[in-house]
């Protein structure tokens, strides 16, 4: 394709990209696979061979499509059926050994097997199939306003043809050739749009800085070094729609004046990288990088730099650093990136979500952002769920939304039924929240207010299995890892806390630990040079502060209620509840547990090595984790 | 003045644009020397116009480059967070520890495994994993563990 000289040209060919995609939803009948990494992982490669054969034996012809990840990664592997003028009939937890079956039904027999059917999207002109439910009726769908994620499971991110079909490059096109680079920094501002990285500072006014520093060259850079353990926000816009990434970088590398940008991306994410080279190499070819864009005058180059596993590089200053080909270590700030940043030169950095937000704000307006979600915290959030909940996945919800309504309307409530007990958010350098928190509305401020961060997405909920000490600790262990040692409070106070974490989880710990924690907390935040050793303590010191019981019970009692810490709680059967259905008999690998069938059954302490295998079998509750001095003393000291 | 401009330009001093390709290149010379021996270290050095010290600085910091030899089978274990809630990472790594009679970071005297904790390897809905070289090996168990490792002392790659 050669490179669209100029505005006419890049509107002839948006359409012909739509006409292209009428003419395949009106006429064809397409088969959509869900090609994120966790689609893949759940097996999609299998389900996608196991589809082409069948198609190839019925011989029906059939346009297979590859999307990103829709966010469902509970429901993976995902095929979805769109016949001719239909809608999208979205199948879930698909095996390859299901694949005729459900060929055989939908596409022969016109049958919709409502057992395999998650839902039906609709088609470009809102057609339906009637009796099955569409997203938008679903729970987990029903309160999502999807902007950052707009495209991802919906297009193939390795077509900038479908990019553009759907309405992509337009907030570029009107940058470009209706507004001066101030009124684009001005349309941001007013559209309130704070950092998607967590920090949550305004867009538009860091634009502003970078395009008022005074020094050349400039450069824009995206952070994409998304490490948060249980986090893959970001990795799922890079998967699933690359190119609304670029073009918010190419709109803030027009607005700040800027010639050349980098996208800085873990190396982990190896997949995401494929699809970032694929899609810049496309917007090369076609002329939205590279000299004079559109024929507008503007130039602007695009760079991928892979990480090499440092945790602390998603530090702006350090990423920078990275960059240069040096030790990824922060500095202290300021001066900011935007007085001085890569090399010395004005900066501006932001999230994969702020860019791909930005480019969808120039299409539709500031006034229509700055409508969703709260005053002070507009637009949405981008949520990957994970942990002790039913639907993990990844979910973009409104600003102000609450917790429970996350946790338990899209999520689905806790697994197995059991006890909510707390959610953490912000990742390793975040925070947690009890129950009684669950109404706190979701927003960059009520989540400082309430104790935890906004961070950049990570949502991961734990049940009462989980011991609130241990689950410190593991945070504890993976940000003290990470520290990059340039600076003492992090590297010596992330070590020193995490030595109090052990002692306490091992039953050696004292009440005067609880007031360490503390005190090395202090230091941490106010001495540590970077977000990461100041933001350190953040998970020890909110379950200290929302769950102190547990801690005192470990290191007064050294009882760990959660029934986690080894040798610090014991097993006992509630004669109530128990029918003596001989389950956890069973499961016992000492053969601790006697009974008669029917009959309440017992542990003998002496026997039981406190595994957990009858607490996890058990469906009547009355296994029951107990202080060890409630039990008779004879029979725990063994 | 004058002096500044010498410094700005003399090749003495790394061209900064050049040493924003080090990690690339780093990647490279690893693939090529399979780790970062003093000879790997030298060629980047000489290639990017900068000293093997600076080379060696920035390969230091970064958890994905090797300053030491590795086994003919890297293994690598997961201790990301649904590794760890599904109650993989620590277990594991004790009874990799105790199979292969190494620390985790030690390579086995024979040269054939060396045993690695690393961060999530996104591979999270079937946890706990570990990744040997290039394969991803999912829901593990420890049985599983000590087939797949009977199995890489017996064949080879």
């Amino acid at each position: 394709m050669p490179v669209l000289k100029n505005l006419t040209e890049l509107k002839e060919l948006r359409e012909k990209a739509r006409a292209q995609k009428a003419d395949r939803e009106n006429n064809k009948l397409t088969i959509i696979l869900g090609m994120g990494t966790c689609g893949i992982a759940a097996g999609a490669n299998e389900v996608a061979a196991a589809v082409r054969e069948e198609l190839d034996k019925r011989n029906i012809e059939a346009e297979i499509v590859n999307v990103g990840c829709i966010g469902m990664c509970h429901n993976e592997p995902l095929l979805d059926i769109q016949e001719p003028g239909g809608p999208r009939v979205t199948y879930t937890k698909v095996k390859p050994a299901m694949v005729g079956k459900i060929i055989e039904k939908h596409l022969v027999k016109g049958e919709l097997s409502k057992r395999w059917i998650f839902g039906q999207l609709p088609g470009e002109n809102g057609q339906t199939i009637e009796g099955l439910k569409t997203y938008d009726e679903l729970p987990f769908y029903s309160k999502q306003i999807r902007i950052a994620l707009r495209n991802c499971g919906i297009i193939d991110p390795e077509s900038i043809e479908e990019y553009l079909a759907s309405g992509g490059y337009g907030g570029l096109e009107k940058a470009l050739f209706q507004m001066s680079p101030d009124e684009v920094i001005e349309e941001i501002k007013d559209s309130g749009l704070r950092g998607r990285g967590g920090a949550g500072f305004l867009t538009g006014l860091k634009w502003e800085f970078c395009r008022k520093a005074k020094d050349y060259p400039k450069y824009v850079i995206c952070n994409a070094d998304e490490g948060d353990p249980g986090a893959f926000m970001d990795r799922s816009v890079l998967e699933g729609d690359p190119h609304a990434l670029l073009e918010g970088m190419i709109i803030a590398g027009y607005a700040i004046g800027a010639p050349e940008g980098y996208i800085y991306c873990r190396a982990e994410y190896p997949l995401a990288i494929v699809r970032l080279k694929k899609a810049i190499q496309q917007a090369y070819d076609l002329g939205f990088l590279g000299e004079n864009i559109l024929g507008s005058g503007y130039s602007f180059d695009l760079k991928i730099k892979e990480g090499a596993g440092a945790f602390v590089c998603g530090e702006e200053t350090a990423l920078i650093a990275s960059i240069e080909g040096k030790r990824g270590e922060p500095r202290p700030r300021p001066p900011y990136p935007a007085a001085s940043g890569l090399w010395g030169k004005p900066t501006n950095v932001n999230n994969v979500k702020s860019y791909a937000i930005a480019s969808q704000i120039m299409v539709r307006g500031a006034d229509w952002f700055s409508k969703i979600g709260t005053k002070k915290s507009p637009g949405t959030a981008v949520f990957a769920l994970t942990g002790k909940i039913k639907n993990t996945g990844l979910v973009e919800v409104p600003m102000g939304i609450s917790l429970r309504e996350i946790i338990y309307d899209l999520g689905g409530g806790i697994i197995n039924n059991k006890r909510f007990k707390a959610v953490q958010t912000g990742g390793p350098l975040g925070g947690c929240l009890p129950e009684d928190a669950l109404d706190t509305a979701v927003d960059f401020d009520s989540l400082t207010a309430a104790g935890a961060t906004m961070g950049s997405g990570g949502m991961i909920v734990v049940d009462q299995d989980t011991c609130m000490v241990e689950f410190a600790r593991y945070f504890l262990t993976f940000a003290s890892a990470e520290s990059c040692g340039k600076c003492v409070p992090c590297r010596i106070g992330g070590q020193r806390l995490l030595e109090v974490l052990t002692r306490i989880t091992r039953g050696e710990g004292s009440l005067e630990d609880l007031d360490e924690i503390e005190r090395i907390s202090k230091y941490m935040r106010e001495g540590s040079l970077c977000a990461l050793g100041q933001l350190t303590p953040g998970p020890v010191m909110a379950s200290l502060r929302f769950f102190r019981e547990e801690y005192e019970a470990h290191v007064t009692e050294k009882f760990c209620p959660a029934g986690v810490c080894a040798g610090m709680y014991a097993y006992e059967i509630d004669a109530d509840p128990c029918t003596g259905c001989g389950l956890c008999a069973k499961a016992c690998p000492t053969n601790a547990i006697t009974g008669e069938k029917k009959e309440p059954h017992a542990i003998d302490q002496l026997q039981c090595i406190q595994c957990g295998a009858c607490y996890e079998v058990c469906n009547f509750g009355a296994v029951l984790v107990k202080r060890k001095h409630e039990l008779p003393v004879a029979e725990v000291n063994k | 003045m004058a002096d500044s401009d010498r410094l700005e330009n003399s090749p003495i001093i790394a061209n900064p644009q050049k040493q924003t390709k080090l990690l690339a290149a780093l990647y490279l010379a690893q693939e090529e020397y399979g780790w970062l021996n003093p000879e790997a270290i030298e060629h980047v050095a000489d290639r990017l116009g900068l000293s093997p010290g600076q080379v060696r600085s920035t390969a230091s910091f970064y958890s994905m480059f090797n300053l030491e030899p590795q086994g003919e089978y890297r293994i690598q274990v997961c201790e990301g967070l649904s590794c760890y809630l599904a109650g993989g990472a620590e277990t594991i790594i004790d009874y990799l520890a105790h199979l292969l009679n190494i620390q985790p970071g030690e390579t086995t005297a024979d040269g054939k495994f060396s045993l690695e904790v690393v961060q999530c390897i996104a591979a999270c809905g079937s946890a706990p994993a570990m990744r040997v070289n290039d394969e991803l090996y999912e829901n593990l168990t420890l049985e599983r563990i000590a087939l797949i490792i009977r199995e890489l002392e017996g064949g080879s790659p």
